[in-house]
Order: C-alpha cells, then structure tokens, then sequence
C-alpha cells in the first residue's frame, strides 16, 4: 500500500456503509474537492456500500466488504469489492423512464454514475468490484468554471 | 444524526416536520411506518415538511416513493415542502421532481390540497 491508498475490511453491515461513507467525505475533502463535490462522492460510495452489504454479501457475516481510496494526483479512484454472488448490471433498468420512475429501489447505480467521472463495474469469482472515478481537476470538479 | 419526527394537524392537512437522515436502516424504516400509521388511521392529506432533512440516500429516495404511491393508492394527496438543496438536486437528477407536488410556503402547500 503506497502513501496515498488506503484500505479497509469491512463487515457486511450498515456501520459499515456508515463508515465507509464518512471516510469518502474525509479524503475527498483532504485531496481538494469542494462541499459539493464531497457530498456527490461519498454518496456514491455510501451506494456502493449498500449494494456490497446488502445485495451482494446479503449481511452475511462471513462476507466482507473491501473499500480502498486511491489519490492519483489527477482523480480520487475509490473502489467497492464484495463477497456476493455478483451482479448483472443489465438487469438493472433506467430508473428515470416513465415505467420505473414510481419503483421503490433501482436507483444506487444510477445516482453513483451521476455523481462520478466513472464507474465501472466488474464481476469477480465470486463477488463485484466497483470501481468509482472522480477527476481532481476538469469540468466535473468545478462544474461552475465549465460552465463560463 | 438520525432521524426525528412530529406529527401536526392544520386545516385538515397532516403536516409531518421531519429531521435528520432518510437512509437505509435508519430513517427510511421510520418513514415507511409513519406512513402507513396515518393512512390505516384514515389521514390521506400529507405534507412531508423535510426542511431538516441533512442527508437522503436512494433508499430514502424510494421511501418517499412508496410514502407517495401508498397515499395515492388510497385516494389521498402527499406532497413535499422546504426541500434542501441536496434533496432537490436529487429529485432532480432522479426526475422524480415531476412526480411530487414540491412547494415552498408551508400555508400554500396546505392549500394546494384539494
């Protein structure tokens, strides 16, 4: 582990996301990003972190969660592994069109892809890997400046 | 901080003043019950205060939803007051800004039902 990642194991609960949603807001603020910017990324792990802990490891005690933080000097690369059965990310539709928009859950992937530069998503054997990607600098640090 | 509720009544409308965090385990579970409490004692007028609201998450997000659909699904009314930045720009993003009633001006929304 160099000096600029960091790790955690983590039990398949929701102390966990908890935590895991607190230590994002920690490191987005120390690597430079603004209020805003903060809040959009540990949302998106705290999404991650819940399909970790409750879609793929499903509680179970056995399962760990692993979050690592990565500062590259040009993105925070944050990545989400859990022990589960895996996910298909095609069985998971548009929760903005017309037929889902009143559904009750679907909408963790979506929020994470809006709020990050990138997000891919990797089956393991077994488990998924999330991998989650917000530029330092660019239009989505400073949205505003873009925008000029 | 987790999440705190209290009930009102104004001219036949509830008013629900909530605070804190509407996230999976916490919140949303608290939501889900208070809802379901006032429509099975007949309340189908609700307006969901969530001035001090900090934090949603997309399990909160789906609670308001279910709040939502279960009222309609009753014959009443549940509209949204003093959204945050933060909730808004999420009801935005997840387009479901066209879906809630949303007002700012607490007397208004009260009026607004029918």
């Amino acid at each position: 582990m160099t000096a600029n990642r960091v790790s955690y194991t983590l039990e398949s609960s929701l102390q966990s996301v908890n935590m895991a949603e607190e230590t994002a807001q920690l490191i987005a603020a120390k690597a430079g990003f603004d209020e805003d910017n903060c809040v959009r990324i540990s949302m998106a792990v705290r999404e991650a972190a819940v399909n970790a802990v409750l879609h793929g490891n499903a509680y179970d005690p056995r399962k760990k969660m692993t979050v690592a933080f990565e500062n590259t000097g040009r993105a925070l690369v944050i990545t989400v592994t859990d022990e589960g059965g895996g996910m298909d990310v095609n069985s998971v539709p548009d929760p903005t069109t017309p037929e889902n928009l009143l559904k009750q859950s679907g909408r963790g992937i979506f929020l994470m892809r809006s709020f990050m530069d990138e997000v891919r998503i990797r089956l393991l054997a077994p488990g998924t890997e999330v991998t989650m990607v917000k530029n330092v600098s660019g239009p989505a640090a400073h949205p505003k400046e873009a925008s000029k | 901080m987790s999440m705190k509720s209290s009930i009102r009544q104004v001219n036949g409308i509830t008013i629900v003043d909530l605070s804190g965090r509407i996230t999976l385990g916490e919140g949303s579970v608290l939501v889900r019950d208070m809802v379901r409490d006032l429509v099975t004692k007949g309340q189908r007028k609700i307006l969901l205060n969530l001035g001090d609201v900090t934090y949603i998450d997309s399990s909160g997000i789906g609670e308001l939803v279910s709040a939502f659909t279960t009222v309609r699904n009753q014959g009443g009314d549940l509209k949204l007051l003093n959204l945050t930045k933060k909730v808004h720009d999420l009801l935005q993003i997840t387009k479901l800004y066209t879906v809630f009633d949303v007002k700012d001006d607490e007397a208004a929304a009260v009026a607004a039902f029918k």
